[in-house]
């Protein structure tokens, strides 16, 4: 217990790092994946092959893999950044390919017929798209979403291993000042859990909300 | 294509399509120009930054470390395969002592990172680097593996169970004649799938200093002579890793394809990836008004 009373202030910088690479890397991954989404059910083929492309290709990529070819590949090309900027840059690309198939099958799952009422009724697209197509998908699209979001704040692990301040690297810090290591790890493993129940508790309120009745 | 977004184009809409192709098309090329002119101007194809990949030393390394990562995952996917039946079998258990442990035993392993599992294992534990590796990759899959097998053998159609108790088998005989082999064929794709994570995830050994490619390729990409060739050696490892996991992704849907055509699977909901459908009436059937009106309109309704 007393490791965590002692060494508070420095759980808490791990938590707070962790919860911001969570926060911004979420957002670059929605941002991402809604842009890749809306390329691959585009009616232009480039497009459809480049967000296919970016799927397969991230898809299939250790996360890791991507860490060390993005923090350590891309300051060969004189792009310099703070390590937490690659950080996001990487675990948002990685997580932006689960969350545009989530969206892709979002959008997939609205039945056609709602498409073809709303254009005979004389919709444009952006009026179909804006109030016939997107509302139901975001409704079917909650649950997947607030999952690849859990899973991307327990990836945010691994940039503790290259540099960045988070939640798992404190158990260096407490090593060195002779902390059992058993116990830093109870900490470590509580303040996950809080993270990942605090967006699972996200997505349940927003899926009691917009959800669909099953 | 068939979404809710587009009509089938006409002439007009065909050669605004056409024109946005060549733009959008011209704009990737020139993305992808600027790239590799981006890989010659910093130097990254000189013949100094690619010759250690000619040398046999080099190539051993490489082969080593890809053998270790190999080794990790067949470790890793056999424990998780063992470990995921016996948590599935302690949740459908009917003791309930048993499923509530496996329950929690489960969700606790589902919600942890596997790398501070992994780092747990290799610190606290202070265990070999491929211990903790494959441990906390056993741990993770086994019970993402768990809750798979889990709804695999509820979703079995409920008759299948009645029928096998009707015929007087035993609680046991039920599960291994009846339920699991209908249910194994239909979770295959499932399976496998969860086993391209594990082996996507051995890659985390490289942070424990196991021994595996990406550690390899490190210990060639930090040499001084041969001018520090980081970008040739993500060139290479990046696509065997990338190669590897797309052909256990496609050996996936391939069997998948394969269970939706099999008669031996009938009796099986395959739960899809995707969220449910949206409305009562389920996409598969695109015109369902047409055969209902005649049947509504009978004298059964009133």
């Amino acid at each position: 217990m007393n490791v965590l009373t002692d060494n508070f202030p420095l759980y808490a910088e791990g938590f707070l790092g962790t919860v911001e690479l969570t926060v911004f890397s979420s957002a670059l991954a929605l941002a991402l994946g809604l842009v890749m989404a809306s390329f691959r059910v585009a009616p232009v083929a480039p497009l459809r092959a480049f967000g296919t492309a970016w799927v397969m290709v991230l898809r299939n990529t250790p996360l890791t893999l991507l860490f060390f070819a993005v923090l350590l590949g891309l300051p060969r090309f004189g792009l310099v950044l703070p390590f937490q900027l690659f950080a996001v840059l990487a675990l948002g690309c990685y997580t932006s390919a689960f969350i545009c198939e989530a969206i892709r099958s979002g959008i997939n799952t609205v039945p056609t017929g709602q498409g073809e009422a709303a254009r005979s009724l004389g919709m444009t697209f952006g009026q179909t798209l804006g109030a016939i197509v997107l509302p139901q998908a975001f409704r079917s699209v909650i649950p997947p979403i607030g999952s690849t979001l859990i899973a991307l704040a327990k990836n945010s692990a691994i940039a503790g291993s290259f540099s960045v301040t988070e939640l798992l690297g404190t158990y260096k810090s407490l090593g060195e000042l002779g902390y059992s290591a058993i116990w830093s790890f109870v900490w470590i493993a509580v303040g996950y859990l809080v993270i990942t129940l605090a967006i699972s508790g996200i997505f349940n309120v927003l899926e009691s909300r917009y959800g669909v009745a099953r | 294509m068939s979404t809710a977004l587009y009509d089938i184009p006409g002439p007009r809409a065909r050669r605004r399509q056409l024109l946005y192709s060549l733009a959008a098309g011209a704009a990737i090329l020139a993305l992808l120009g600027w790239a590799v002119h981006l890989l010659f101007a910093t130097g990254q194809f000189t013949a100094a930054k690619w010759t250690p990949f000619e040398y046999t030393g080099i190539q051993e390394l490489l082969l080593r470390g890809l053998g270790n990562t190999l080794k990790a995952f067949a470790f890793a996917a056999v424990l998780a395969l063992a470990l995921g039946t016996v948590l599935a079998c302690g949740r459908l258990s009917d003791h309930r002592p048993v499923r509530w442990t496996a329950t929690v035993l489960v969700e606790f392993f589902r919600a942890m990172p596997v790398l501070v599992m992994i780092f747990f294992v290799f610190v606290a534990l202070k265990a070999q680097p491929l211990t903790a590796l494959v441990t906390g990759l056993t741990l993770y899959n086994g019970s993402v593996l768990a809750e798979v097998f889990r709804t695999g053998v509820d979703s079995v159609d409920r008759g299948q169970r009645e029928a096998a108790y009707a015929l007087g088998m035993r609680k046991t005989q039920v599960m291994t004649h009846v339920l699991v082999p209908q249910a194994v064929r239909a979770m295959l794709p499932a399976i496998i799938s969860q086993l391209v994570v594990a082996l996507k995830d051995t890659s985390l050994g490289f942070l424990i200093t196991y021994e595996e490619f990406l550690h390899a390729g490190k210990l060639i990409a930090g040499n001084l002579d041969y001018d520090l060739p980081f970008i040739p050696v993500v060139m290479v490892i990046a696509p065997i890793y990338i190669g590897m996991c797309m052909l256990l992704s496609w050996l996936a849907s391939w069997v998948a394809g394969l269970e939706r055509r099999s008669p031996k699977t009938g009796a099986v909901e395959v739960a899809a990836a995707e969220p449910g459908t949206l409305l009562a009436g389920p996409a598969g059937h695109p015109h369902p008004q047409e055969s209902e009106p005649s049947q509504r309109s009978g004298p059964k309704t009133s």
